[in-house]
């Protein structure tokens, strides 16, 4: 078990592992994508009240629930760096954060679009939109401390201890619409009792968040090699890496 | 075996989230009222509401309650939680979705006759979604079970 973790937390192979495993997700990326736009836009039937403007929920909700996610696993990064001091959750920190920031703008934008013509408003401060918002200061934030350190390893085990105190704001965006009363309307997939949501309409959701997460995974790990490569630039492997590219070889 | 070392960083991890997590619980219980976006009609009858200052109300719109004014932009309705009613006037442009039976929220001020003077109405529209023959479908059996 740790032997595993050892194995794949080296940077190296991290490196190689990851690049025979890109194409692979791309694949089903394309797949989910494709179906899910198929049902999102043609096979799912229009809503009784809001009819196709709806649609924009194959956006926004996916979007929304990326952008807790992808915190949910910068938070696991902040844990692995501050407790194991993992070289490789320092560089997953600071390649996420960027995609979480954007999924989290995403979620507001299309929110917002969506809110102007179903609830007469572009933005009202209740608690749940005001919460998403505190999501993308907190992106913002770990983005802005791991930059403006220099060195490296500080800035990631200060951007982590950030990290894990806005987690606190994940329980919070996820159950504002329950605690208080808010315009945002309650949840609609994730409660104990079956979806509120049409079948024909809820699958094309489920999917495209399944397409959501597969491309998350995809720009990850071209961000995370990357890093890799800038980060380990110094030592042979990496040197040797490039000798091949300039020869032609890869 | 866990490295000591290792093992106290993740423990003070803990502690510190939990820390944070209580005292933000403890704001938030404190602040309840103020997170609160709108008052229901029954904690305005219950004089929990601002009598002075502007304040939302939400309900929803009471089946054939709604009396526009003639010749102008002015209308009536009641909303509704199910236990209390209370009336709302409004001038102005009405969102799309506001309709009898429609989850709304209205930003305005009460009046000295108990009038909830309303400025600005936004509708609030509900988690469910599907197609209209299956929204018609469910009125009809709500309808069926009623006449019984």
């Amino acid at each position: 078990m740790f032997r595993f973790f050892y194995h794949y937390s080296s940077l190296r192979n991290f490196y190689f592992f990851s690049a025979k495993l890109t194409p692979f997700l791309i694949a089903v990326f394309l797949a989910f994508l494709i179906y899910s736009l198929y049902g999102a836009l043609i096979s799912a039937p229009a809503d009784y009240q809001q009819g196709d403007s709806f649609r924009i929920i194959y956006v926004h909700v996916p979007s929304a629930w990326m952008s807790l996610l992808v915190y949910m696993a910068m938070g696991l990064s902040a844990v692995s760096v501050l407790v194991w001091r993992v070289k490789l959750a320092e560089i997953t920190l600071g390649a996420i954060a960027p995609i979480g920031a954007t999924f989290t703008l995403a979620a507001l934008i299309t929110g917002s679009i969506w809110g102007k013509p179903m609830w007469g408003t572009w933005w009202e401060w209740d608690a749940r939109l005001t919460s998403e918002l505190v999501l993308l200061f907190l992106y913002l934030g770990v983005i802005a401390l791991l930059k403006a350190i220099d060195d490296r390893r500080t800035g990631a085990r200060s951007a982590s201890i950030l990290c894990l105190i806005g987690i606190i704001n994940i329980p919070i965006v996820h159950y504002s619409v329950e605690w208080w009363n808010t315009l945002h309307q309650g949840p609609t997939v994730s409660k104990f009792d079956s979806p509120s949501i049409h079948i024909d309409m809820l699958i094309p959701l489920l999917t495209m968040t399944v397409a959501f997460m597969l491309y998350f995974a995809i720009i990850s790990l071209y961000r995370i090699r990357s890093a890799i490569l800038v980060y380990d630039k110094e030592t042979q492997w990496v040197k040797d890496l490039i000798k091949r590219n300039e020869r032609g070889q890869i | 075996m866990m490295h000591p070392m290792r093992k106290k960083r993740l423990q003070l991890i803990c502690l510190g989230i939990l820390g944070i997590g209580i005292a933000l619980a403890l704001i938030l219980t404190a602040f309840e009222k103020n997170l609160m976006y709108f008052y229901s009609p029954s904690e305005i009858h219950a004089g929990d509401a601002p009598a002075k200052r502007p304040f939302r109300i939400g309900g929803m719109v009471v089946e054939g309650s709604v009396v526009r004014q003639a010749e102008s932009l002015g209308v009536w309705f009641n909303l509704t939680d199910t236990a209390n009613e209370q009336m709302v006037y409004f001038e102005g442009i009405l969102p799309d979705l506001f309709r009898e039976g429609q989850g709304i929220v209205a930003k305005g001020q009460m009046n000295k006759s108990g009038l909830f003077v309303a400025s600005e109405v936004l509708a609030k529209h509900d988690e469910n979604y599907m197609p209209p023959e299956v929204a018609e479908a469910l009125e009809n059996v709500q309808h069926n079970s009623k006449v019984d």
